[in-house]
């Protein structure tokens, strides 16, 4: 990155700036020439078709891979070369699956958003509390000492949503995080990112779900490859972006749940 | 002549063998003056007279330390489903033992063949990490390759030779608790001690990245780096234990009290503890029965172990339908563990 880049960058104020990127995986293209800025306090929504990029835009932003082309920026410094850790509060796609067999608590995942600050020595009662008052917040108090492979898929996101809070997160990534959670749960969790948004935490989403997406999203990206739209839910509905990114047979959403 | 030597003794890895020197020394005078008079007096205490015989000392004590460090890294290994990992090493070691012997034979060396082994294991780690993170994922066909490679170059190597190194091969197949020799307890001593302080040093990050390797990459830790480390305590759990378990068998003590202890421990932190109890008592009652009935000391340690597997699974099918039936309550049957794996980590 240039330094007039990184400039322009902190002059924007986005805490995530995308530039020009692409990258394919060999021979294989996977994004093309996107840009995209995330500003603070945002609830980004990624849409598109599988195999369209989305997680691999979300990895870029987050500084888990490098551009083959372009740059990307994250809280105003080279993505890869930012190291708070504690920042960045990750959902991963199998976050539902991970930890089934693995004997491990809530207390002790949730402890982990405090690795960052605290690789070695005791915990101080910062941090402790900062474990505590994440548990509340997402409503887990109560399960602290349970085994997380042994909660219901919605509570188990609960756990994932916390650990990011105890790091004292400004930027949340989730991918694809209710897959496999029944109905019911999702609305609860989409309810609890809302009020987390509400107060200040920036969001990035990718769900294949489009109807949760307008519904709680501020913004929305819709990727294929290239970007095909970036802007308000209530454009995005009215615009054929969707269709144009998946493919012709596609129609807008029709979506009851 | 004498000035050289002491030049020479002032560079770091001059000062290596004298450390060693040392370090041995110290193990030694540990075994004959702290392990050996507990012993005896265990053995009069008890009525058993094995524990008197420094070789059943010394076999004890080498059980007891592969019981701490097998289950110990096995349970981030095997939480990583990663358990094939320490089979492939202990085949890879096979290899690397018999470079050792090989090399002594054909250079009149006296290497010891355990060397070998360690820096064989210790590359094939590395090696197959790397390969994964290449390729992004472990695969049964390479590590299968991978171990049937290791167990072909070693026995090509051993039948090249005019048959003299054959002999010995047995007790590293299978193990052996009468070849156990005091510098090679002295090593696994040390070696334990290495493999603990590490643990306990990066505990947490081994923690993470065994538990969602992607987060921790956005937390920004060096998740290479851990998951290298991993493969490497691996490598060096396995060829300190390969003495007593066998090459064949040693995979168990990381995988099998790791199994039982994941069955019905509550948090992680306990899960650890109850493997290396597990652990121990397989190992010992596998090095009594043994030395009892004259059977192979790796194969009893095993039977033990997965004995103990079945019952905690039989306990943890058995205890809910107990509580069903109202007899026990849930939270009143864990012992004196906490549960919550928190403050004290």
């Amino acid at each position: 990155m240039t330094p007039a880049a990184s400039k322009a960058d902190e002059s924007t104020g986005s805490l995530i700036s995308v530039r020009n990127v692409s990258f394919s995986y060999g021979d294989v293209p996977v994004l093309d020439s996107v840009s995209i800025d995330v500003e603070p306090g945002a609830f980004l929504g990624l849409v598109g078709p599988n195999g369209s990029g989305k997680s691999t835009l979300l990895d870029l932003m987050l500084g888990l891979r490098r551009p083959d082309d372009g740059t990307v920026s994250l809280f105003g410094e080279p993505a890869a070369a930012f190291d708070d850790g504690e920042r960045i509060g990750y959902v991963a796609q199998d976050a539902t699956e991970a930890g089934r067999d693995m004997p491990i608590t809530v207390r002790e995942v949730v402890r982990m958003g405090r690795y960052p600050k605290r690789l070695v020595g005791r915990f101080s009662a910062e941090d402790r509390r900062a474990v505590e008052v994440a548990m509340e917040q997402v409503g887990i108090a109560d399960l602290d000492t349970r085994r997380v492979g042994r909660l219901s898929g919605g509570q188990r996101q609960r756990v994932f949503i916390a650990r990011a809070l105890a790091s004292g997160a400004d930027l949340l990534a989730l991918d694809e995080p209710t897959v496999g959670v029944d109905a019911e749960s999702r609305e609860e969790f989409y309810g609890l990112l809302e009020d987390l948004n509400a107060a200040g935490l920036t969001v990035v989403l990718i769900e294949h779900d489009i109807g949760v997406v307008t519904t709680y999203a501020t913004e929305i990206a819709c990727l294929n490859r290239q970007l095909y739209f970036d802007g308000d839910p209530s454009e995005f509905v009215e615009t054929d972006a969707l269709a144009a990114a998946y493919g012709k047979d596609q129609h807008v959403l029709h979506h009851d749940h | 002549m004498f000035l050289t030597h002491v030049r020479a003794a002032g560079t770091p890895l001059a000062q290596l063998p004298v450390l060693w020197l040392a370090v041995t020394g110290t193990i030694e005078w540990f075994l004959d003056n702290v392990v050996g008079p507990i012993m005896d007096l265990l053995a009069e205490v008890l009525g058993a007279p094995m524990l008197g015989y420094p070789f059943m000392q010394r076999a004890y004590l080498a059980a007891i330390c592969i019981a701490v460090i097998g289950p110990l890294v096995g349970t981030f290994l095997v939480h990583r489903e990663m358990a094939m990992l320490s089979d492939t090493l202990a085949h890879t070691a096979f290899a690397g033992v018999a470079v050792g012997l090989f090399l002594n034979s054909a250079l009149s060396l006296a290497l010891s063949p355990l060397l070998t082994a360690f820096v064989v294991a210790i590359g094939t780690a590395l090696l197959v990490e790397l390969l994964v993170e290449h390729a992004g994922a472990y695969t049964d066909t390479s590590l299968a390759m991978v171990l049937t490679g290791g167990f072909a170059v070693g026995s090509i190597l051993i039948t090249a030779t005019d048959g003299g190194i054959s002999v010995g091969i047995d007790a590293y197949l299978f193990g052996s608790l009468s070849t156990v020799s005091t510098a090679n307890v002295g090593l696994l001593v040390l070696m334990s001690l290495v493999v603990v302080g590490l643990v306990t040093l990066t505990y947490r990050p081994l923690l993470y990245v065994t538990f969602d390797a992607t987060a921790a990459q956005a937390a920004r830790l060096n998740v290479r780096l851990y998951k290298r480390l991993m493969v490497v305590l691996t490598a060096l759990v396995v060829v300190s234990a390969m003495q007593i378990m066998g090459v064949i068998l040693v995979a168990a003590m990381l995988v099998v009290p790791v199994a039982a202890a994941a069955q019905v421990a509550r948090s992680f932190r306990q899960s650890i503890l109850l493997a290396i109890l597990a652990g121990e008592f397989a190992a010992i009652a596998g090095v009594t029965l043994s030395y009892n009935y004259g059977v192979a000391a790796g194969g009893s340690i095993v039977v033990t172990a997965l004995t103990v597997y079945v019952a905690t699974l039989a306990v943890q099918k058995l205890v809910p339908s107990l509580r069903r039936l109202g007899r026990l309550r849930p939270g009143h049957s864990e012992a004196g563990l906490k549960a919550d794996g928190g403050e004290n980590e």
